[in-house]
C-alpha cells in the first residue's frame, strides 16, 4: 500500500495513546517511554477490549504513565497506586487493573501497600520502572539505589543496601514475578501480556536508565547502561529469587521467576462471603 | 426484590446505626482499618455488605483504606470508610485527592480525645478544624455532626446524598459518646428513604469532558468500563481532566471546586433551633455537646434566663449567615464543644461586636450543663 506524503501511517499504538498530550515529559535517554510502549503492546496483543482495562499510577516520572494512556487512567497520590487499584479490583473484578509506577513510589513510600496486595494475591498487574533513583525530584537515594552509588543526597555513596524486588514480591506472596530491562522490549511486552492474562498478583520489575539524574552522578553514560542491559544480563527462568540482586559486576538475572496458582482475593471473598446460588443438587436434596 | 434495609425499631449504638444508614443509602464498598472508637462501624459493614452484594476489605492502614474507597468509587459505587483521630490524620492527603478529583465518598470520624493517641476510649470534638483544613491547599468540604444514634443513621444517608450530588467527600463528624451510645433507632420503610446517586454522562464519548460542570456546578461522572476513557489526576487539570500547569487553569479549577459548595450552601446547610425566638443568649453546639446544651437551655429557662439553642447539623460549610442574623438580636453567644475553641472561633468571627464565649472541655467527657449556665450568668451580668 502506498502512503501519501501528507498522511503518514499512524503508529500502531496510537489508539492507546492520548495523542493530544504528546510530547511527553520524559527526558532524552529515559527508559520509561520504552517500558510504556511495551506495556501498550501487551494490552493490544492481549485482545481484551480497551474499556476492560484501568491503569493506575502513583507519583514520579513513570507515575505519569497513566496520563498518556487512552483508557480509564488514574494518577493518584505518592505511593498509593496499589490501594487505589485494590479498590477498583474489589469493586469491579472484571476490570484488568494495571499499576504502572516507579521504584520510589512502589517500594519506599508505597512499600507497605505492595507487600499487602501481594499477600492477598490481589488480581492486579504491577509494572515497576526501576531507574534506581528518584528521578522527578532530581536523583535522590532510593530504596533501590545500589550500595555505594552516588545520589543527590548521598554524595559520598549510598551507605545502605537496596531491596531485591523479585525476592520481596515472592516472599510477600506474588504469584507471578519477572524481571526484564527496557531494552528487552519484546520479552517485556510478552511478560506484561502474560501477567495481564494471569490471575493473581503479578509483578514485573523493569530496569530502566535515568541518565540525567542517576547516570550523570555515577559516571555512567546512557549507552553504558544499555550496554550493561545487553552484555551483563543473563536470562534464567525459574531462578532462585534470593539470588537476584542487581549487580552488573556479576550478571543481572532476567526472566520469569515465579508463576504459580493461588486463589485471588476477590475470588475468595465472593466465594466465602457472598450468598451462593443454590445448585441443582442442593435444590433436589434440600 | 427483597429490601436489605432493616425497617423497624432497634436498640443499637451510634456506630451500628451509621453502618445501617450506609446500607440504606446504597453503600457497596467499605475500606476499613480498626481503630477505637470507630471499629464497630467497620465490623457491622463487614457483616452487612456481603448480604447486599457489596465488598468489605480491611486494608493495611488508614491511608490505604481511604485510597481504596476512591478507586472503588470510580467503578460507579457508593463507598465509605470510618476512623478516629489518628487514622483521620493519615487520611488527610487522600481527602485532598478526593476533593480535587471530585470523587464522592463518605468518611466517618468517631472522634476521641487527642492530640496523638490521646484518650482512645473517651469522646471529644477536637478534629473539627482538621475536618475543615486538614488536607493541604485551599478547598471547601462538607461535614455533618450527628447528636444521637438516630442521627447516625439519618445523617449517614444525608452524607451519601450530598456526596453524590456534589461529587465531593463528606465527613460525618461523630464522637465516641454518640458512637457508643445505645438508643432507639427507627429505620423507616426502604421506599420512604430518599437516596441520590451521581449523574451519569450521556452523549458522545469521544467529546466527553469529565470536569465540565452541569447546571449545579457539578460534572456528570462516568464509571470505569463505561468507555469514556477518563483521565483522573491530582494535578491541576482542565475540564478534560488533563494536567495543565498554569495559573489560569488553577484559578478556573479552584473557582469551580469552591463554587459548587459555596453556591449551594442553602441546600447543604442544616440547622435546628430551640427557643431562639426570644433568646438573649444563643448557645451554639453540635454533636454530643448539643445534648448538654439542650439541657442547659432548659435549666436556664427555669432560672429565668432567656437562652436558646442553635444546633449545627451541618458544621462545614459553616452556617455563618445564621450566626450573623442572630448577632443582630442576641446579647451573647456561648459555643459548647469538647475542645478548647474551634467552632467557637467561627462563631466569634461571625458575631461582630456581640460577646462570644466558649464552654469548652479538654476532652474525655461531656460538658456539664452547669458550665454553660455559669457562663450565661456572667454574660448577662
Amino acid at each position: 500500500m502506498k502512503n501519501s506524503g501528507t498522511s503518514p501511517t499512524p503508529h500502531p499504538l496510537e489508539e492507546l495513546v492520548r495523542m493530544d498530550r504528546i510530547p511527553h515529559i520524559w527526558c532524552p535517554g529515559c527508559g520509561t517511554g520504552s517500558v510504556f510502549t511495551s506495556s501498550l503492546s501487551a494490552i493490544k496483543q492481549s485482545g481484551i477490549p480497551y474499556n476492560q482495562f484501568a491503569m493506575v499510577s502513583g507519583i514520579g516520572c513513570s507515575g505519569r504513565g497513566a496520563g498518556y494512556i487512552n483508557i480509564d487512567s488514574f494518577h493518584t497520590t505518592h505511593g498509593r497506586a496499589i490501594p487505589f487499584a485494590t479498590g477498583i479490583k474489589m469493586a469491579r473484578p472484571d476490570i484488568n487493573v494495571i499499576v504502572f509506577s516507579g521504584d520510589g513510589d512502589l517500594f519506599a513510600i508505597g512499600g507497605n501497600h505492595f507487600i499487602h496486595a501481594a499477600r492477598r494475591n490481589m488480581d492486579i498487574t504491577v509494572i515497576c520502572v526501576n531507574n534506581l533513583t528518584y528521578g522527578m525530584t532530581g536523583g535522590q537515594v532510593a530504596a533501590t539505589t545500589p550500595f555505594r552509588a552516588k545520589s543527590a543526597t548521598t554524595a559520598a555513596g549510598n551507605p545502605d543496601s537496596p531491596f531485591n524486588l523479585p525476592l520481596l514480591a515472592y516472599a510477600s506472596g506474588a504469584t507471578y514475578v519477572a524481571r526484564w530491562t527496557m531494552l528487552h522490549a519484546r520479552d517485556l511486552a510478552d511478560a506484561v501480556q502474560e501477567a495481564i492474562l494471569r490471575k493473581g498478583f503479578s509483578f514485573i520489575e523493569v530496569l530502566s536508565p535515568c541518565p540525567v539524574n542517576f547516570g550523570r552522578r555515577n559516571r555512567e553514560k546512557s549507552l553504558d547502561t544499555l550496554r550493561n542491559y545487553h552484555e551483563n544480563t543473563i536470562i534464567k527462568n525459574g531462578a532462585n529469587p534470593a539470588e537476584l540482586d542487581v549487580d552488573f559486576g556479576k550478571k543481572v538475572v532476567l526472566g520469569k521467576f515465579i508463576d504459580i496458582d493461588r486463589p485471588t482475593c476477590d475470588e475468595m471473598y465472593r466465594k466465602m462471603y457472598w450468598p451462593q446460588p443454590e445448585t441443582d443438587e442442593k435444590r433436589k436434596t434440600g | 426484590m427483597k429490601s436489605h434495609v432493616l425497617t423497624g425499631e432497634h436498640f443499637i449504638n451510634g456506630d451500628e446505626a451509621c453502618a445501617e444508614g450506609a446500607i440504606a443509602a446504597g453503600c457497596k464498598f467499605f475500606g476499613g482499618y480498626p481503630i477505637t472508637p470507630a471499629t464497630e462501624v467497620a465490623e457491622q459493614m463487614s457483616v452487612r455488605l456481603p448480604q447486599v452484594g457489596g465488598t468489605y476489605i480491611q486494608m493495611e492502614d488508614e491511608i490505604a483504606a481511604m485510597t481504596s474507597i476512591l478507586g472503588a468509587a470510580w467503578t460507579g459505587v457508593k463507598t465509605m470508610t470510618a476512623t478516629s483521630g489518628p487514622g483521620f490524620s493519615l487520611m488527610m492527603e487522600t481527602v485532598g485527592l478526593a476533593v480535587v478529583t471530585e470523587t464522592p465518598c463518605v468518611v466517618v470520624n468517631v472522634q476521641r480525645a487527642g492530640p496523638s493517641t490521646g484518650l482512645p476510649t473517651q469522646g471529644a470534638q477536637g478534629d473539627m478544624m482538621q475536618a475543615r483544613w486538614g488536607s493541604h491547599g485551599d478547598y471547601e468540604i462538607i461535614a455533618l455532626a450527628p447528636s444521637s444514634p438516630q442521627e447516625m443513621f439519618d445523617l449517614t444517608i444525608a452524607a451519601f446524598n450530598l456526596s453524590e450530588t456534589y461529587r465531593t467527600p463528606v465527613f460525618i463528624m461523630s464522637d465516641e459518646i454518640v458512637g457508643h451510645m445505645s438508643e432507639k433507632v427507627i429505620i423507616p420503610d426502604a421506599r420512604t428513604i430518599k437516596t441520590i446517586s451521581r449523574t451519569k454522562p450521556t452523549g458522545r464519548k469521544d467529546r466527553f469532558k469529565p470536569y465540565q460542570p452541569g447546571p449545579n456546578g457539578v460534572a456528570p461522572m462516568p464509571a470505569i468500563g463505561d468507555g469514556y476513557n477518563v483521565h483522573v489526576t491530582g494535578l491541576t487539570h482542565d475540564e478534560k481532566g488533563y494536567p495543565v500547569m498554569s495559573v489560569d487553569t488553577q484559578k478556573e479549577m479552584m473557582d469551580r471546586l469552591l463554587g459548587k459548595i459555596r453556591n449551594n450552601r442553602d441546600d447543604i446547610i442544616m440547622t435546628e433551633e430551640y427557643l431562639l425566638d426570644d433568646a438573649d443568649i444563643a448557645v451554639v453546639s453540635y454533636g454530643v455537646s448539643a445534648r448538654t446544651a439542650y439541657t442547659a437551655v432548659e435549666q436556664a429557662r427555669q432560672n429565668g434566663i432567656r437562652m436558646g439553642l442553635l444546633r449545627l447539623i451541618t458544621v462545614w460549610p459553616f452556617p455563618e449567615d445564621k450566626i450573623r442574623a442572630l448577632s443582630k438580636r442576641v446579647k451573647g453567644f456561648i459555643t459548647v464543644e469538647i475542645n478548647m475553641g474551634q467552632i467557637s472561633r467561627e462563631v466569634q468571627r461571625c458575631a461582630g461586636t456581640v460577646p462570644s464565649y466558649l464552654a469548652g472541655h479538654t476532652g474525655g467527657a461531656v460538658i456539664p450543663p452547669d458550665d454553660v449556665l455559669k457562663i450565661a450568668k456572667e454574660a448577662l451580668a
